[in-house]
């Protein structure tokens, strides 16, 4: 994605703009923002030019458009004349890369955080994840796919209730 | 890249692209429709990433010079389709769609797992990022194929009928693409033939646990050259119709 600005931006350095996309969040995920979930790979400034290195979580997520027009909006905000929002695929985006405050906010909206995401997925990373209400490791996975992408579903037993898991990707 | 071998390139994005379009489709027609409502969530999901792993193969193209994403998926006709005749294929009961599922989910992983090591970098890291979350699909496929393959006489019967009917159009998804042996030669991507028996090696087994019996049968091909079955033209006639419908460009 490719944006034109109308400039007058003085002040552009990659640290003013990462704070600026701090504002940006996941549509489906609306505490959490795609700074503290590592989606954001590289800003590169050259003059009034912007590039972002936006690193997707998983590819055919349909909120991928919303975000990357967010991030125009941002960095244009900032004065840029010139946004272009880059997908990067290397190193490809794992839920490793999301930090504490990221997690914090998934267990705060009921989805228990994502544990360190082995090399390979298999059914004993999605065995006895804490329950975000109640913390119990008395759980089990209903379904591997759940409302969005990065969602599966589970139900605990301790307080009988069903729950949202972060995928380890 | 010499024009031949860039030709060659997009012929083998093009094929993982319309494999990816055209399943994501199929599997799309079971949503609202799924024998339980755990299984409908799963399918559309599914749907959803193989419609956008097909973006992501197309969105390569287009930076080799083809047409937009868009216009490839909505503005061809079935000749252009370079799709593995498998995953045109009606969508049948749950027993086919998961045999299918399963079939084209382990033949991904082969492929996938080769191309990472693709002489074409941006390939090499498109299929390193698709197969990390492929393990999902390879999971839940699995799954439903050894808990329906013995699970009742009816279940099996149904099971194994998929599976006759799957596997010649499975094996079609090794045929290779026009040009391959220039793809081959610059360490672009492998021979479709070298990837068959390593993904015999990961479906046989599981196949066998779940009770079912793997048909002795001739590769259905075609497909990586646009020729197809008489299922493609009706799946593109719905999967086209609105994009082609001329209601206007802006939404």
């Amino acid at each position: 994605m490719v944006s034109e600005g109308a400039g007058k931006g003085p002040t552009l350095t990659p640290e003013v703009i990462r704070a600026a996309l701090e504002a940006v969040k996941d549509p489906e995920i609306p505490t959490v923002s795609i700074v503290d979930l590592g989606m954001i790979h590289g800003v590169r400034v050259d003059g009034e030019e912007v590039e972002v290195e936006f690193a997707p979580t998983f590819v055919g997520c349909p909120a991928l458009h919303v975000i990357e027009r967010e991030i125009v909006e941002q960095v244009t905000a900032l004065g840029a004349r010139r946004v272009r929002v880059r997908r990067v695929y290397r190193p490809p985006w794992t839920s490793d890369r999301m930090n504490e405050r990221a997690r914090r906010a998934l267990q705060e909206l009921g989805i228990a955080p994502p544990r360190p995401a082995p090399a390979e997925i298999t059914w004993a990373a999605l065995e006895r994840v804490p329950c975000p209400f109640c913390g119990s490791t008395d759980t089990r996975m209903e379904n591997l796919f759940g409302p969005t992408s990065c969602r599966a579903l589970f139900y605990c037993h301790a307080c009988q209730q069903p729950f949202e898991a972060f995928k380890p990707l | 890249m010499p024009e031949p071998l860039q030709e060659a390139l997009g012929n083998l994005l093009l094929a993982m692209a319309d494999d990816e379009v055209l399943l994501g489709h199929r599997d799309a027609e079971w949503v609202g429709h799924a024998p339980i409502l755990e299984a409908d969530i799963a399918i559309a999901s599914i749907a959803q990433d193989e419609i956008g792993h097909a973006l992501l193969w197309y969105s390569l193209l287009h930076e080799l010079g083809w047409p937009d994403p868009d216009r490839m998926a909505y503005f061809r006709d079935p000749p252009e389709f370079r799709n593995a005749t498998l995953v045109e294929l009606p969508g049948g009961d749950w027993a086919f769609t998961i045999v299918r599922q399963f079939l084209f989910d382990f033949a991904e992983k082969v492929r996938l797992e080769a191309l990472m090591g693709s002489a074409y970098a941006p390939l090499a890291d498109a299929a390193a990022k698709v197969r990390r979350e492929e393990a999902y699909h390879l999971l839940h496929s699995r799954a439903w194929v050894v808990r329906l393959g013995d699970a009742t006489a009816e279940s099996h019967r149904r099971m194994q009928a998929a599976l006759d009917e799957a596997w010649p159009h499975a094996l079609g998804l090794f045929e290779p693409v026009p040009g391959e042996d220039r793809l081959v030669e610059a360490g672009i991507a492998p021979p479709g033939a070298a990837l068959r028996p390593r993904w015999e090696e990961e479906v046989r087994p599981i196949l066998e646990a779940a009770s079912l019996v793997v048909p002795e049968a001739e590769p259905v091909v075609g497909g990586r050259w646009g020729r197809h079955t008489e299922h493609l033209a009706a799946l593109l006639a719905d999967f086209q119709q609105v994009a082609r419908s001329g209601l206007g460009e802006t939404w």
